[in-house]
């Protein structure tokens, strides 16, 4: 899903080198990526020219993909058996810091300033006063050691805590029989997810991962981890909710993937 | 009663073909949907080869094609067991002639004068690509659903290990179809059958074991 190619595989280490090492080789690491640039540039360029006759892209045909696309959301909704729980593991089997992802790299992540962060709530709710981090830290916490899988084909496994999102829908009086719960985060990025998958018992909005509080690149101060969405279906940094029936597209589901992309 | 048809009846025919493109396209997308995260380090799928411009599309063509081979599979199944036409091509497959046909293959000295009948070496062929298809079907639930069908990717161990079995049945049937296609060229007659249905063969029920109980059993 990336931009720029990667190349990890299986025979590659799962966790990724120390943060220490990172800083102390900043120079050696900045001149790899813009190397990488520079031959993602050209390599973007050469796709340009195939592009022109690639059948996928054809209006009449994306159309038709994307109609069965559509078709796919509502077998995988038929298929989703909100009481079934994914498999959880063991504290040892946690990977961390966790594995980085987004739109953009990693170096561009904007971090919160949580004096001026506050959790917006809109659309189907009754209560919709808006949250501070505390009042967030004051609820019951549940802690989730489950897979993070990847559209790409990569997984980790983590350990999130955080509120359970059903518990937290309730307490502000939203409506449940809704068909949509959406996701603003603070890169401008919205996810939107259907009301059963936000109602699973392992779906949180995380503020901790292994203990701590989530740094910077993986959401803080809070994000949505499910355990029945593919990742990208999980935004960080969040900044509003909305409950609503109006069915909106993702960042990714607006370039082609799947829009229920359910696990 | 007419007892005597086509060797490949137009169902077959049009359930081959059918099979052909969805599995050309399964494939094509498949290598760009494993180019967003390859398995291998030195193993990229040139993009002339791939389906789409980008993953996003690779993914499209691959939830499309599914359907088309797994409805299609679905219908070639029941139709090779309710007509009888598995048991009366495919079964049973002997061991010992698997090896002394496919011998004779390599050294070019396997006799091909009857299309309607398949060797050993064919039989194992096919019925080996059908049980590969049908674990691509599984290992491809495992992946797409691995919560829901969770208990599909226990079968392969995790996740990771149904995605490297999904791309060992793939280079699986890759094999088979280098086979198949450049056998089908060195006797282009199987090929029009393919397409017109071949020679006429007796498929009364009661003469089944016959061509079964071929004098080698």
């Amino acid at each position: 899903m990336s931009i720029i190619r990667r190349s990890t595989s299986l025979f590659q280490p799962r966790r990724g080198p120390e943060q220490r090492i990172l800083t102390e080789n900043r120079a050696l690491i900045e001149d790899i990526d813009r190397r990488k640039l520079l031959r993602g540039a050209v390599s973007l360029g050469a796709l340009s020219m195939l592009t022109g006759c690639d059948v996928a892209e054809q209006p009449q045909v994306q159309s038709v993909l994307r109609t069965v696309s559509s078709f796919n959301d509502r077998v995988q909704a038929a298929i989703f058996d909100p009481n079934r729980l994914a498999p959880t593991y063991s504290e040892a089997q946690v990977v961390n810091p966790p594995r980085f992802n987004a739109y953009y790299e990693i170096e561009n992540v904007k971090p919160i300033d949580i004096s001026g962060w506050k959790l917006e709530l809109a659309g189907l709710i009754n209560d919709r006063r808006p949250w501070n981090i505390e009042q967030i830290y004051a609820l019951p916490e549940q802690e989730e050691i489950i897979k993070h899988i990847c559209v790409e084909g990569w997984d980790y496994i983590g350990q999130w805590s955080g509120p359970n999102l059903r518990h937290f829908l309730t307490l502000v009086g939203a409506d449940l029989t809704a068909k949509y719960v959406a996701f603003h985060g603070n890169d401008d990025y919205l996810e939107v997810i259907d009301m059963p998958s936000a109602l699973h018992p392992q779906t949180i909005l995380a503020t901790k991962y292994a203990r701590e509080p989530i740094t910077d690149p993986f959401g803080y101060p809070l994000r949505l981890r499910t355990a029945v969405k593919l990742g990208f279906k999980n935004p960080k940094w969040i900044r509003a909710i909305e409950v609503t029936n109006t069915y909106q597209e993702g960042f990714w589901e607006k370039q082609g993937f799947n829009w229920f992309s359910g696990l | 009663m007419n007892t005597q048809k086509k060797m490949h009846p137009l169902p077959i025919r049009l359930m081959h073909w059918t099979n052909a493109i969805a599995m050309i396209i399964m494939i094509m997308s498949g290598w760009k949907i494993y180019n967003d995260e390859v398995i291998f380090g030195f193993l990229h799928f040139p993009d002339a080869i791939t389906l789409g411009p980008w993953a996003q599309h690779g993914l499209q063509w691959h939830f499309f094609g599914m359907w088309v081979l797994a409805l299609n599979g679905l219908a070639y199944l029941a139709y090779g067991v309710i007509s009888g036409r598995f048991r009366r091509l495919l079964l049973p497959i002997s061991p010992r002639e698997v090896i002394r046909e496919a011998l004779a293959a390599l050294t070019f000295k396997l006799q091909h004068a009857d299309l309607t009948h398949y060797n050993a070496v064919q039989k194992t062929l096919y019925v080996g690509v059908i049980l590969v298809i049908i674990l691509q079907v599984i290992s491809g639930l495992a992946i797409w659903k691995p919560v829901q069908f969770s208990f599909l990717v226990s079968l392969f161990g995790d996740f990771q290990g149904a995605r490297i079995v999904h791309f060992f049945g793939m280079t699986a049937i890759c094999l088979f179809m280098v086979v198949h296609i450049a056998l089908a060229l060195l006797v282009p007659r199987t090929i029009l059958a393919m397409l017109t249905g071949g020679p006429r063969v007796d498929v009364r029920p009661a003469d089944a074991p016959v061509s079964i109980n071929s004098p080698n059993m």
